[in-house]
């Protein structure tokens, strides 16, 4: 039987009031839960007092809004799955959700919280940092903003501090971009064995900017850096494509597990990369 | 230290005090005896413990009661409504879609949302929203057969 340890609760009635809550030494939020339970079951997490934040409707929304899109914390798995603004603009948005953990669970865990987890298979992290999202962090003292590129400290680690939230991930939706996501997993539910994402910004043929961001292969930020800077200014083409994810393959860090010796993961890798560049291409309205 | 939680169960109201840290399908069972919702791999894998929470299908071993203060919840009880079995349960039974019946109230609490938000899903409709379900006696073809029975007979409450 597995049982959190003690814990206090509190439920937050509104943004400020979360805000005053998490400044408290010991609090820290909950939002869906569907990390942050499992971790509290078996001890790796033992917060204090939690703050519930599932009641704050003002973080659940998924909108246009000019040339960004714009994400709420507490928006839902299935609700991003079920946006068709996000999928129109950025389907590799759809492709990660219908991947992530199952269909039940993708109804109460947020998107806020699966960045926050940072755990290095988590799917969303890799696709935010394709897509070069910016991470909105409120406090009492106000906004700040940071690249979901420099989000991640590590493992389970990431830079909100004491007295902040994650409010709203955002992302420019240029025109001409192309992006999807490509994952391994062992059954339907599991973690990634590996996964690549891929956006691509097309201008007549050519590259003019990159994101490919890789999951649970230990690529630093999630990222695949050399690959994209390959990339840039080349045309979009499958021998292209195929040299990029060589690269991509070759700088991440895979560790042998009970998914895969090391040696299939950078295959994994290779081919995964190449798939999603292909599609995000045909995506971006790239002759085929 | 307990707080106090209320929740209406099925159409009925119940307070309890409780510890924040206590799992809503502990609170479900061993609180309100309501022992029709199984409490199976405590994982979030299974499913067996889905119930709804509001109007949302969740595995109860992942949530606290806590979180369900002053919200509704739905259990597999509450599919039959005076003595007239829901077409799910009827399903279930017409095409043998349980063996042991350990992961049957998540199955059906499941299917029923389904069908509440699409009254005639395609085959690979139910086997996507049941993906996050398992069922040991291996007796996934009859099970979507039962919700697909149930689809094709929405009016026929035994």
């Amino acid at each position: 039987m597995q049982v959190p340890s003690h814990v206090e609760y509190e439920r937050a009635t509104s943004v400020e009031h979360a805000l005053a809550l998490l400044g408290r030494p010991e609090h820290r939020v909950l939002a869906g839960g569907h990390s942050l339970i499992p971790m509290m079951k078996l001890r790796l997490a033992q917060p204090g007092v939690l703050v519930d934040i599932n009641g704050l409707a003002e973080l659940s929304y998924i909108k246009l809004d000019g040339a960004e899109l714009r994400i709420g914390a507490l928006a839902r798995h299935a609700d991003l799955l079920d946006s068709a603004v996000a999928g129109q603009h950025f389907p590799i948005f759809h492709d990660a959700e219908r991947v992530v953990a199952d269909p039940i669970v993708r109804l109460w865990g947020t998107i806020g919280g699966s960045l926050c987890q940072a755990d290095p298979s988590e799917d969303l992290s890799a696709v935010f940092a394709a897509v070069r999202a910016t991470a909105v962090i409120r406090s009492q003292h106000g906004d700040r903003e940071v690249p979901v590129r420099e989000f991640h400290l590590g493992p389970y680690e990431t830079v909100i501090g004491p007295g902040e939230l994650l409010a709203e991930i955002r992302m420019p939706a240029h025109p001409g971009t192309g992006s999807a996501y490509e994952k391994i997993a062992r059954r339907v539910g599991d973690w990634s064995v590996a996964a690549a994402g891929a956006v691509l910004r097309l201008d007549k043929g050519t590259v003019k900017q990159a994101g490919i961001g890789l999951t649970a292969v230990a690529a630093e930020h999630f990222v695949a850096a050399e690959a994209e800077d390959y990339l840039r200014g080349k045309p979009a083409t499958e021998q292209n494509f195929g040299q990029a994810a060589k690269i991509a393959a070759k700088h991440c860090h895979p560790v042998p597990d009970q998914r895969g010796p090391e040696d299939y993961k950078r295959h994994l890798v290779a081919e995964l990369t190449t798939r999603a560049l292909r599609r995000a291409a045909a995506r971006a309205g790239a002759p085929a | 230290m307990t707080m106090r939680v209320t929740v209406t169960v099925n159409g009925t109201e119940y307070a309890r005090d409780v510890e924040p840290r206590l799992l809503l399908i502990h609170f479900i069972r061993d609180e309100l005896g309501l022992t029709g919702s199984h409490w199976g791999c405590d994982t979030s894998n299974c499913g067996s413990c889905v119930v709804w929470l509001d109007a949302t299908p969740v595995k109860a071993c992942t949530v606290l009661a806590a979180m369900a203060d002053g919200r509704s919840v739905r259990t597999v009880e509450d599919l039959e409504q005076d003595g007239c079995l829901d077409p799910v349960q009827q399903g279930f039974i017409e095409c043998h879609g349980l063996q042991c019946g350990f992961c049957t109230p998540g199955m059906m609490m499941t299917a029923r949302w389904l069908l509440d938000r699409n009254p005639d899903p395609a085959e690979a409709e139910i086997r996507e929203i049941l993906s996050g379900l398992l069922c040991r006696c291996t007796g996934y073809e009859n099970i979507v057969r039962s919700v697909r029975w149930a689809a094709e007979h929405p009016g026929e409450r035994q």
